[in-house]
């Protein structure tokens, strides 16, 4: 039992070892899509492979990203929320490739068209919201901001939850009924965010002693 | 004189004592959740790699070769889409709605022996075999361009006969201005039913000059040979100036009607998918453009759009006078 308590607690060492394999492993859906461009193996529409693929990462690592509070307050597991930063990076990682793999694949590349787009599709809105609403998370991610920040860092950074609301309609609306995947996505945002909601209704009403 | 008192830790934020002395297996359990997310990625990781496969139809029925075709219609000097592209990439949702899924479950659905009722307003209903059907006319090859409301498209080689040969065999009566066709449903077949999503039975129609137009195709086979059941096996309708959708699959009844039919996606969103559904790049849909598409497999979207999917020649005259932003 004291070994696994070492296993859970890693020291300094142990953490930075831990970061690099959690840097390559999510490295590996965008190093598969690559080989999969090379290889010609990305389907019969490999646009939309790359499209479906870097969304549902973009998602994963969201959840992921958002699991990391709820885990530690009930675990008291701290060391995970050494990996958070890390984990909300490679959303807007996998987020930014999706963008960018819809401007080029469906708007071949036209910027004007991009912005009509966005104004006339409420679900390409709500996907831009998305990306949007992580673009200043992860500019503010640095130590330099989170120092400047200093308690409103917090309150910024809740704005996650408007993305993973906006990531759910997005995904569920996208398709044409709703049913399979985006149903079992908004489901695991509504956990996620759930947990927040049950705190902070605790706080705001204190149980009755 | 102002006293510092070291703040007391309120109770709620001490562990409980029952809990302090389960801490380890909390995080075991944890480290059970983590390791439970990190396997569930991997695993859907794993699935959509193989979802981007092309589908290899394991356990569709065998095809067979249509012989003697020798009547040809070719509408477009394209480039075909590929076999395996046009059997790998489906939308038929009774057995899933990704892409991969027809070619993956559609083997399960027996299409032998098959009737198709055909019923309604007109003077010789009946169940008619399959091989009497297409002993209705002569067979022959249609080189179509196939246009789907998600904005990719294909070039198909179908094999079929004009729907207008069956729809005149079944003498329908004056009365009959709308054709509406329906797709079999057989639950245990089909896995996709039970995710639901749509009012199924599928259902389509046709008002009665655009089902007997010339271009108007019931397929029983392409390149060459029977139709896959991804494909709508085996017997489905192709109406290339219309978007996918409207181009019913695995057809169990074809009914004569006087007032426009309901249909499976007008039924599930009617703001989106109107009943006409004619191939426009001037009228959005709320969640593809539809100015251009991309024609598989082809990774942009650069194919322009056109009028009718470009058989505005044969069927424009159908619609004259129509509103075509407001009939959809």
């Amino acid at each position: 039992m004291i070994a696994a308590g070492r296993v859970f607690r890693p020291g300094a060492r142990g953490r930075a070892l831990a970061k690099i394999v959690l840097f390559v492993a999510a490295l590996v859906p965008a190093a598969l899509l690559v080989r999969g461009v090379l290889t010609g193996t990305l389907g019969v529409n490999p646009a939309e492979t790359i499209q479906l693929e870097t969304g549902r990462w973009t998602f994963k690592f969201l959840l992921l990203t958002l699991l990391v509070t709820p885990l530690r307050r009930m675990t008291g597991w701290n060391v995970v929320i050494q990996f958070r930063r890390m984990l909300g990076l490679f959303a807007f990682f996998y987020g930014t490739l999706h963008f960018a793999s819809y401007w080029a694949f469906d708007l071949v590349f036209a910027f004007g068209r991009m912005f009509a787009d966005i104004a006339k599709r409420p679900f390409i809105l709500l996907g831009f919201l998305a990306w949007l609403s992580m673009l200043p998370l992860a500019i503010t991610s640095t130590r330099g901001w989170i120092r400047r920040l200093g308690r409103r860092w917090t309150h910024v950074h809740r704005l996650i939850y408007v993305t993973a609301i906006c990531a759910a309609v997005h995904f569920a609306w996208k398709q044409k009924v709703f049913t399979g995947d985006p149903v079992w996505y908004a489901a695991a945002v509504a956990v996620v965010l759930g947990f927040r909601l049950v705190w902070l209704l605790k706080s705001v009403r204190p149980a009755r002693a | 004189m102002l006293l510092k008192t070291k703040r007391e830790i309120p109770y709620s934020e001490i562990t409980d004592e029952r809990w302090y002395l389960r801490r380890r297996e909390f995080l075991q359990l944890g480290a059970g959740v983590v390791g439970a997310i990190a396997g569930g990625a991997l695993i859907a990781c794993a699935n959509d790699a193989v979802d981007a496969s092309v589908g290899t139809a394991a356990g569709s029925a065998p095809q067979t070769a249509i012989p003697n075709v020798t009547k040809k219609m070719v509408t477009t000097t394209e480039p075909l889409n590929k076999f395996e592209e046009i059997t790998g990439y489906n939308n038929y949702y009774e057995f899933g709605i990704r892409k991969g899924d027809p070619a993956k479950y559609a083997g399960q659905l027996k299409t032998s022996p098959w009737t198709v009722k055909i019923d309604g307003l007109c003077n010789k209903p009946g169940d008619y075999a399959l091989d009497d059907i297409i002993k209705t006319a002569e067979l022959e090859e249609r080189v179509y361009r196939f246009r789907c409301v998600e904005a990719w498209s294909m070039v198909i080689p179908w094999i079929g006969l004009p729907l207008a040969a069956v729809i005149k065999r079944a003498d329908p009566q004056p009365k009959a201005s709308f054709v509406e066709f329906q797709t079999v449903l057989r639950p245990k077949e089909m896995p996709g039913l039970a995710e639901g999503g749509l009012n199924w039975p599928y259902t389509e129609g046709l008002r009665m000059d655009e089902a007997m137009n010339p271009l108007s195709l019931l397929a029983v086979g392409l390149y060459g040979k029977t139709l896959m059941n991804q494909n709508g096996a085996p017997i489905r309708l192709v109406v290339p100036w219309k978007y996918g959708f409207k181009n019913v699959k695995s057809i169990v009844r074809i009914r004569f009607v006087d007032k426009m039919p309901h249909t499976a996606w007008n039924d599930a969103n009617p703001g989106e998918y109107g009943f006409y559904s004619n191939v426009n790049p001037n009228v959005d849909h709320p969640r593809w453009s539809q100015a251009t598409e991309k024609r598989i497999p082809s990774y942009f979207a650069t194919t322009k759009t056109l009028m009718f999917n470009g058989y505005g020649d044969q069927v424009a005259s159908m619609y004259a006078g129509m509103d075509l932003r407001k009939f959809y």
